[in-house]
């Protein structure tokens, strides 16, 4: 498997460490309540096909990277800085 | 009083020469880590080449040359090897002195990529790898620094403590490939 790191490009999936569901990056509001912190700490979908997940390029640059990939063929479809993602749903937020 | 003798992270290891490849330890005289403060980048970038007559460089990419180099270490970092690093660049960069911190070795000869094919996990072919590209990579299990220092001439960082084992893989490869030429 390899996964482009969008600052060192393509590189052999041995470089990436897996950290999760990218939804960690949509932290609720300290004041969102229960359901939504419960929610974004507990659960998660675990879907036949795509999928976005956090990778950390630690054997190479450090960047975290949300990973678009789908889970029954192991397509690596999309790769995104984490930052940039970060700063667009931050601008996003009403 | 007891005597307190420095020693090279690779002392007793290096030099090394086997096939068309020989491995020889550099000892710069000093490394220090540059991570630029947010919005600072330029100003760095102009405090280094007063300072230092080189540039930021882009990533993936080294700077200045034999002596003092200025190599891109990772997001928002820089590795200035070589030259003490002046104090003019200290508004503008945190900055943590790791002379002590890396074995840095060079790698060089008619077979120096095909050693390192053997190791790393990317292409350090010269058509792609050229002369001033750097890369944060792994050499075996290591994380390390690879920098083309020349046509035939690779730079090798790896944390000091894994001297040992980088001489270790650097060896191996180097026989496997000496095997296969028949030399
Ligand atoms: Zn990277």
């Amino acid at each position: 498997m390899r996964i482009t790191c969008p600052i060192c490009g393509e590189r052999d999936r041995r470089e990436f460490y897996y950290v999760g569901d990218a939804v960690l990056l949509e932290r609720p509001d300290p004041e969102a309540g229960e359901a939504a912190w419960d929610d974004y700490l507990h659960n998660r979908d675990n879907p036949a096909g795509d999928t976005r997940d956090l990778w950390s390029h630690e054997g190479g640059c450090g960047a975290w990277v949300v990973v678009t990939r789908n889970t029954v063929t192991h397509e690596v479809l999309a790769t995104e800085l984490a930052s940039d993602v970060a700063a667009d749903l931050r601008e996003a937020r009403p | 009083m007891a005597e307190l003798i420095a020693k090279t992270p690779c002392a007793g290891l290096l030099p090394l020469e086997g096939g068309a490849v020989a491995v020889t330890e550099v000892v710069p005289e000093a490394m220090t880590l540059m991570a630029p403060f947010n919005g600072r980048e330029a100003a760095f970038s102009d405090a280094l080449k007063d300072a230092h007559g080189m540039a930021t460089p882009a990533p993936k990419r080294a700077t200045g040359r034999e002596g003092a180099r200025a190599v891109w270490f990772g997001r928002g970092q820089v590795m200035l090897i070589g030259a003490r690093a002046q104090t003019a660049l200290a508004g503008h960069a945190a900055q943590t002195d790791q002379s002590d911190a890396w074995a840095a070795v060079r790698i060089a000869g008619d077979d120096a990529e095909a050693v390192l094919a053997r190791l790393v996990p990317m292409d350090l072919r010269q058509r792609v790898f050229k002369r001033g590209h750097t890369a944060r990579t792994l050499l075996g299990h290591m994380t390390t620094s690879i920098t083309r220092v020349g046509d035939d001439a690779f730079m090798i960082l790896v944390f000091r403590s894994m001297a040992e084992t980088l001489v270790h893989e650097l060896q191996t490869a180097m026989k496997g490939v000496a095997g296969r030429r028949g030399a």
